[in-house]
């Protein structure tokens, strides 16, 4: 028989092997299996393809999609992603790497989870950062379960109905199923004022969904007169601008590492960030690394703190995850390492500028309205559109473009990376305006 | 052989009970300890937590494991070791010195239902 | 491997820069300036060309971290960042030099053999990552009639997985194979729930389970109750059956199980939770060994799993990204959409890799990948057995555990694993399942060659002998590794868990 590319088996091995185990066919390995329940016949799958036959098929794919300019972020934001990431987290020995649980030949892996471990905590202030969640929302959901396990008998959590649709639909989806009493509700500070015995958490946007930067003032010393923790979601590409979540007093820090020049990539695998006071380190659900040395006194990463995980506490874990994000972890890694500082300071600066322009000159259309006149934002902005949505969505998507996401209220938002040009956004401007809405 | 002291009751989860009046002292005894291995982290409950006899009131966390606390009496804690929470590693040198928590009793009779030093001794062999 | 001891922090140098970003967007005739108008934020105006200089100079606009300039002109004060963001400042090739020396202290399926159990560290094909990119741009929020592509590749693989795990539907949100249960179990709950049935608050899991098992099934607020392993390491239904009852909301199994024990009882033990109103949940963290052989739905579950990144191919990537779509039978498929447990589609990147496995091996090679992975798994086995304990003997599927050595001495499981790192094999799965006190389980997959399997084999029967004549030789491993066992209890007590500045 011939081999296929990925079985190394000749009939020969296959006999040889057999032999070695006593049996005369491959069925013999099936004994112990239930004849009934021996699938009988072909898959109804296609046949074998060849490399080339299977690279045409992907791209037939690629080509049914339509490439738009992006001028829509709601929690996924097309900044541009350095050649240099992808050559690094295609190299092999990061790419088919297993979780370093054995660190001797891990060293690779552990270093720079460890070096985005610390910039998590640069970006956010925070004191402890995990190795990464599967995404914010994700991470969201694991901040409210740590609130009702930091306060133990407490089991309710308040959030800011201004966070992003699908972070909501993901808190919403643990609560109901976990058991923990989630109340979205449109002012926080008016919700917990009554006061409540039951508060674990308040979970509230650092950049909200109409792209506003939310103002916090006072908020942490209210949530935790209450004895409850304040969650913050953020953005962490813009957190290298705005103020911090340790800055507002926040006890944890969570959202999506996609703005740090993740692909879009139809919405995933993008990696969840999550960090913390010290206070709570040992409530921190997911994998930590940290810094040891070994007998002859190098300098060591290893995975810690473990006891806090399902292999070992089972039913008692922080936490059910084991898989997280770890290659997404060292994309980021890599970007921030060549951002730096200044970098990242620039390219909120050109996003800034980018999206302040679009806002002003789609409102000199005269076909939006000003709704949150005063607010300071940042890429993304929410406009009250005085012309009928649908056609307004689809007059961009035939021009190529893709923006202006309604929301319940009714808005639209835009949303403006340093990736789109002068001529990409005064080109959006000009379908808007010579278009019949 | 593990150390065993007179004097004290025992629980057949591996922790001891010094009474003090309306107090008992609990801490893990010196086999729970070596079992254990390293000890890296002690979970200690707040002060003034109900704990119920039976109960868990904390863990034991080393490097690859976690071993919970059981409260061998009820009432309310009236004490946590705090030093415990910089030092874990005090539980394994001095296990019958290093203890966790201290227990204002609501039922002083369930001290009759603990073992003596020689019946622990049958167990933690 | 050698060792490098350098983190990014310690190369930097103030001043060093590894981006490239153009000075400013807007910087074209006619410019725009965001120049603050009184009483308002920024507006739009045409200026002259000194002004456009003048604003779009870099230098001005974006000056360094000063506490005496605003972070960003424009933006208010209340709510910019005042402490500085300590990142490295690096150029480009520190940043490359530096990842690829990181990179060669790693350990990978490229680089050699992993005989790790219930991890299934196939080979990765490289085709798989090469059809990727060109589905970076797409948004997940565009409109489905600009992503047709990508919509019809999930519903292939919607197919392709119905087919072979005999379940009805996908739901691909999930993750990680740990999202996929919390998923499952989700729709188990919703399902007594929307049936009225609010008494099912227990799930029960078998001794021998995935840790992440009883974690998921807590995370979504079921109780947990053990069910015991008979000797021969399979389920006791004796054990079982007492357990069943109204308040069961179903059983979470592996099958085959963590022993690599295929459970034979697997007819009976459905129709005693089915009987008792429960569902059956499966692991698919082994299916490799099924593939082409038994499908989970024709054995009675009714939701399961797959871990796309061990059955399907795509790469581990030092512990993420995965997948672990969730399938369900037929009567649950009204529910499906139910629980959204991830932000947008899941990991649409990770599924394409699948899908490219699937296309590349088609019916034909998928069919013998089951048999070639048990048949490897047996040769190990039956090749090793004289010098390692086989608690439970006869034929196995993808995997199998051994207790230790069968001299051991004083040598304990660890000291094997580690003493397989210095012969350029990653070490076994160990300590796992907790039913053996020196459990080590080995998994070789179908990619792995007869030669390698022999090498390996050769290298656990040294070992055994190094065990008996030096064991010091074995407590001290590894000795050529990047570095040797870390103090991992100094790392617990007093954790360092980030650069300090």
């Amino acid at each position: 028989m011939s081999t296929f590319a990925y079985f190394p088996h000749t009939g020969e091995d296959i006999k040889v092997m057999l032999e070695r185990v006593g049996l005369s066919g491959l069925e013999g390995l099936y004994s112990d299996v239930p004849p009934e329940f021996i699938h009988k016949g072909e898959y109804d799958l296609p046949s074998a393809m060849s490399e080339d036959q299977v690279r045409r098929w992907f791209e037939d794919m690629a080509s049914r999609n339509t490439r738009l300019k992006v001028f829509a972020g709601a929690g996924a934001y097309d900044h541009y992603t350095p050649s240099v990431i992808p050559y690094i987290t295609s190299r092999s020995e990061f790419l088919t790497a297993y979780t370093p649980y054995q660190c001797e030949i891990s060293q690779g892996t552990l270093r720079y989870i460890f070096e985005w471990q610390s910039m998590i905590c640069a970006l956010t202030g925070m004191d402890v950062s995990n190795a990464s969640m599967y995404d914010g929302p994700t991470a969201a959901a694991e901040a409210m379960r740590m609130c009702v396990a930091c306060t133990r008998k407490r089991n309710t959590v308040v959030a800011s109905d201004r966070l992003l649709p699908h972070v909501l639909e993901v808190l919403q989806t643990y609560a109901r199923y976990g058991g923990i009493n989630l109340l979205v509700v449109e002012d926080v500070r008016e919700a917990i004022a009554e006061g409540s015995l039951d508060l674990a958490g308040v979970i509230v946007p650092s950049i909200n969904r109409f792209g506003i930067i939310e103002n916090h003032t006072g908020l942490a010393e209210l949530v935790h007169e209450l004895g409850a923790l304040l969650v913050e979601y953020c953005d962490p590409s813009a957190l290298a601008v705005v103020k911090t979540p340790a800055e507002w007093g926040a006890d944890i820090a969570v959202g999506d590492g996609q703005s740090l020049g993740v692909p879009l990539c139809y919405g995933g695998p993008y990696v969840g960030f999550m960090a913390c006071r010290e206070q709570w380190m040992r409530k921190l659900p997911g994998r930590i690394v940290g810094q040891t040395s070994d007998a002859k006194g190098r300098r060591a990463f290893v995975l810690t703190l473990q006891a806090r995980e399902q292999h070992i506490r089972r039913e008692k874990a922080t936490s059910n995850i084991c898989s997280n994000e770890s290659l997404l972890a060292l994309w980021c890694t890599v970007y921030l390492s060549l951002m730096g500082p200044e970098g990242m300071r620039k390219l909120n600066a050109l996003c800034y500028e980018s999206a302040h322009y679009l806002k002003e000159q789609l409102l000199a259309t005269g076909k939006f309205s000003d709704p949150f006149e005063d607010y300071p934002f940042l890429k993304e902005f929410a406009l009250t559109p005085l012309c009928d949505v649908p056609r307004l969505q689809q007059a961009l998507l035939d021009a190529g473009f893709f923006g202006a996401l309604q929301t319940p209220e009714g808005y639209v938002t835009f949303c403006v990376t340093e990736r789109r040009t002068r001529e990409e956004i005064d080109s959006l401007v000009k379908v808007i305006k010579e278009a019949a809405l | 052989m593990s150390k065993i002291i007179e004097g004290l009751l025992y629980s057949e989860s591996h922790e001891w009970v010094k009474v003090e009046g309306d107090l008992a002292v609990i801490g893990v005894t010196d086999f729970a300890q070596a079992e254990m291995g390293d000890i890296t982290y002690v979970d200690l409950p707040a002060e003034g937590d109900a704990v119920e006899a039976g109960e868990e009131f904390g863990a034991l966390e080393s490097v690859k494991a976690s071993s919970e606390l059981f409260c061998p009496v009820s009432g309310t804690v009236a004490a946590v070791n705090e030093d415990l929470e910089g030092a874990p590693e005090k539980v394994n040198e001095d296990p019958y010195g290093a203890w966790i928590i201290k227990v204002r009793m609501s039922d002083p009779s369930e001290l009759d239902s603990l073992l003596s030093a020689s019946a622990y001794g049958e167990i933690a062999k | 491997m050698r060792y490098y001891d350098r983190l990014i922090f310690e190369l930097s140098v103030p001043g060093r820069s590894g981006y490239s970003l153009p000075d400013s967007v807007l910087a074209v005739s006619p410019c725009w300036t965001c120049r603050p108008r009184p009483g308002r934020g920024g507006t739009a105006s045409a200026v002259g060309s000194e002004e456009i200089e003048e604003f779009c100079d870099p230098a001005k606009f974006f000056d360094s971290y000063d506490s005496s300039r605003e972070i960003l002109p424009g933006l208010s004060p209340a709510v910019c960042r005042k402490s500085p963001l300590n990142l490295p400042e690096v150029s480009e090739p520190d940043v490359v030099r530096h990842y690829t020396n990181l990179s060669q202290m790693n350990f990978g399926v490229d680089t050699g053999f992993y005989p790790l159990g219930s991890c299934t560290m196939k080979y990765n094909p490289k085709i798989n990552e090469e059809i990727v990119p060109q589905f970076n741009g797409l948004h997940p929020l565009q409109p489905e009639s600009t992503v047709c592509g990508a919509r019809m590749i999930l519903d292939f693989m919607d197919k392709a997985l119905a087919e072979i795990t005999g379940m009805s539907h996908f739901t691909f949100l999930p993750c990680a194979g740990a999202h996929g249960e919390l998923t499952g179990l989700m729709l188990m709950k919703e399902y007594h729930v929307s049936r009225g049935d609010l008494a099912r608050t227990k799930v029960i899991v078998p001794d021998s389970a995935h840790g992440t098992n009883p974690a998921s099934a807590a995370v979504c607020g079921f109780d947990i109750v053990v069910v015991k392993s008979r000797e021969d390491g399979l389920v006791d239904v004796d054990d079982l059956r007492p357990l069943l009852g109204p308040d069961i909301a179903g059983i979470m199994m592996t099958n085959p199980n963590t022993l690599g024990l295929f459970e034979r009882d697997i007819k009976e033990i459905a129709s005693l939770v089915h009987g008792c109103g429960g569902l059956l949940y499966y692991d698919g963290a082994n299916m490799n060994p099924l593939l082409g052989v038994v499908r989970p739905g024709d054995m009675g579950f009714d939701i399961m799993h797959l871990n796309l990144h061990k059955t399907f191919s795509t790469p581990h990537g030092g512990g993420g990204p995965g997948s672990g779509p969730v399938g369900v039978a037929e009567h649950l498929v009204p529910l499906l959409g139910i629980p959204r447990t991830s932000g947008f589609h899941g990991n649409f990147g990770v599924i394409l890799r699948a899908c490219a496995y699937i296309l590349m091996l088609g019916r034909e090679n998928l069919k013998m990948a089951g048999p070639l992975a048990t048949l490897a798994a047996n040769y190990v086995k039956e090749s090793l057995k004289d010098a390692y304990k086989l608690p439970i003997p006869g034929v196995c599927k993808h995997e199998f555990v051994f207790d230790g050595l069968a001299e051991h001495g004083d040598v304990t499981t660890l000291d094997v694993a580690k003493r397989l790192l210095d012969y350029g094999f990653h070490a076994p799965t160990i300590y796992f399942p907790l039913l053996f006190h020196q459990a080590l389980m080995i998994e070789p997959t179908e990619t792995e060659s007869l030669q390698t399997l022999d090498a390996f084999i050769d290298v656990m029967h040294t070992i055994a002998r190094e065990a008996s004549e030096d064991p010091e030789l074995l407590h001290s491993a590894p000795h050529n590794t990047p570095i040797g066992r870390p103090d991992e209890t100094a790392a617990a007590r007093q954790p360092i868990l980030k650069y300090s500045f």
